[in-house]
């Protein structure tokens, strides 16, 4: 991201962040939306990201949520599985990460992390298998089974922010200052990347997501490293850029959050935001 | 020992990189596998040790039992922000209540019982019940005259307040006449709690004069007791079958509390045991011819 090339000169400061401030300007409208009715009285959203209304008419559910109560034993009401279908269909159709990085409140703080991590050179730590939050994700719904309550709810930092910020419960963040100190000192993108099992979820409905991010212009590649450095699941982006495995140059695979980080710091013009079917490279 | 185990290794691996790269992956599962574990672990003690409700903490009218409520509820918040009287809030971390799940406090805020519930018409999950439509159906906790000492009732005054305020009045809360035995001449109204009645809104609990409430709101678990299955109450039996289910008894006069119910219903009768007992010998001493009236029956409040 620091690093200066040759052409970075020719583009502005605003061309160089305009997907981070598209995601922010979403992070931070969701925010307001929801902060709208209790401040100003105007209820566009009502509710938190657990379950909401729009408008007083339209429901929504985290399904993740959903399956939790269906697994701990409680048929939920037919308004809640309604409003886990569309975000369903929607996460579906846009990629499940799509939530990480354009709605998750936590990713402005881990996103914090990873830029003090890189600004500090902090190197320390270990890094957790990222498998990790797959056996998160088992070992939860396994022990919601078990205990038939939802056990994830008590601690899920997604929730405990969002209602932090909405509902004025401050001791939430607590647990969010930890986050943010894990990714920090001891694990470079550790939550969002390697044990948090809302991701683990919605990147297991990212397979057929038809929004997708392509290295169209691979040949254009200087090996500056910028998009690696800058991309908090680095993993996805060698296939497509480096044709390792596949011959297409769309990032297919469902840790990509579509958060659009690569094309901002690629300075040759490497990457676009496309659908999964636009198959053109250069 | 050790450095042939040391040398022992890496020749094995050299000699076959599969079986190193099968090494790595069981120690990285074994690790994901454990660490995932173990969080979860953590995550459900946690929520054990929290799934007991405080005694404070009242749950919205329609709220299912606490196990399935904890099953149930996604802690959206939707309830407290339809509720019009600020009565429900969230739980926060640290809170003694399950962390988001919506409660209120009855002595701050008590339920105003809204005709049209808009809290449980509002849960998406169903965890207020939306087979509740009338709001006096309502179980939200059970009032309990928990000071019997410091109730200005009690203690002979006509406080009445709770009484007044019930909005179940004369069915949650009834005053029942009581002869006062301190002055012997006056009455106690006794504020008395029915459970087949009150809705647990709190209302009697928030309006109490007293600087800490005489009585109190508490989840119907902690407030209530329960017969075991298998007793019959006598004079209920009676009523529905027309005769006593075990015939005739014996009736004996009572000794030693004539011209006074004091502490005893009128309609009590004493049962005789089946085989004659020794005869009864009052124990209270005789009374003074001069205090033939003061009869004190030892019942206080």
């Amino acid at each position: 991201m620091s690093t200066p090339s040759s052409q970075s000169a020719q583009r502005s400061w605003f061309a160089r962040q305009r997907w981070l401030l598209l995601r922010r300007a979403s992070q931070l409208t969701i925010l307001a939306l929801f902060l709208a009715g209790p401040w100003f009285g105007v209820w566009v959203l009502k509710g938190n990201l657990s379950a909401s209304l729009i408008l007083d008419t339209v429901p929504l559910t985290d399904p993740l949520l959903a399956l939790q109560t269906m697994v701990a034993g409680h048929w939920p009401h037919v308004t809640a599985l309604t409003g886990a279908a569309i975000v369903l269909v929607f996460y579906l159709l846009v990629g499940g990460r799509v939530f990480c990085s354009w709605v998750c409140p936590v990713n402005m703080v881990t996103d914090a992390a990873a830029w003090s991590r890189r600004k500090l050179g902090i190197k320390t730590g270990r890094v957790p298998d990222s498998a990790t939050r797959y056996w998160l994700l088992g070992a939860m719904l396994l022990a919601t089974a078990v205990t038939g309550v939802l056990v994830w709810e008590w601690v899920n930092p997604v929730s405990l922010l969002h209602r932090a910020l909405i509902f004025g419960l401050w001791g939430s963040l607590l647990a969010i200052a930890g986050i943010f100190a894990y990714d920090l000192l001891i694990a470079s993108r550790g939550w969002c990347g390697h044990l948090c099992p809302v991701g683990a979820f919605y990147r297991l409905l990212g397979r057929s997501a038809l929004i997708r991010v392509s290295a169209a212009q691979r040949s254009a590649c200087d090996d500056c490293m910028d998009c690696f450095t800058v991309c908090p699941e680095p993993q996805v982006i060698r296939p497509a850029l480096k044709q390792a495995g596949q011959t297409h140059p769309l990032i297919l695979s469902g840790d990509c959050t579509n958060c659009g980080r690569c094309i901002d710091v690629c300075d040759r013009h490497v990457f676009k935001m496309t659908h999964r079917f636009d198959q053109r490279s250069a | 020992m050790s450095p042939t185990k040391k040398s022992a290794n890496p020749t094995s691996a050299a000699a076959s990189p599969a079986s190193l790269a099968r090494r790595k992956f069981i120690n990285s599962v074994a690790a994901a596998a454990g660490g995932g574990c173990l969080l979860a672990l953590g995550a459900g003690l946690l929520a054990r040790q929290a799934s007991a409700l405080p005694a404070q903490a009242i749950r919205p009218p329609g709220a299912l039992a606490e196990d399935d409520f904890l099953a149930a509820c996604v802690r959206c918040g939707l309830c407290v922000r339809d509720c019009p009287y600020d009565t429900l809030k969230l739980s926060d971390l640290g809170d003694p209540v399950a962390t988001g799940t919506p409660y209120f406090t009855a002595r701050d805020i008590p339920c105003e019982m809204c005709e049209d519930i808009p809290c449980v018409k509002a849960c998406p999950t169903g965890a207020l019940d939306r087979e509740l439509t009338d709001i006096t159906q309502a179980r939200m906790g059970l009032a309990a005259l928990v000071d019997q000492e410091n109730c200005l009732n009690f203690l002979g005054l006509r406080c009445d307040v709770c009484y007044r305020v019930c909005p179940v009045i004369d069915k949650a809360i009834t005053l029942e006449l009581r002869h006062n035995p301190r002055s012997d001449r006056h009455a106690l109204l006794l504020p008395t709690v029915h459970s087949d009645a009150c809705t647990g809104c709190g209302k009697c609990e928030k309006s109490c004069v007293l600087p800490e409430p005489a009585i109190k709101i508490f989840p119907r678990k902690l407030a209530q007791g329960a017969l075991p299955a298998h007793y019959r109450k006598g004079w209920e039996e009676k009523a529905r079958q027309g005769e006593s289910l075990i015939g005739e008894q014996i009736k004996l006069p009572v000794r030693g509390f004539e011209g006074t119910t004091a502490g005893r219903s009128a309609t009590e009768t004493v049962v005789a045991p089946a085989t004659p007992a020794a005869p009864i010998v009052p124990d209270a001493p005789v009374p003074a011819p001069g205090k033939a009236g003061t009869l004190d029956s030892r019942w206080k409040p």
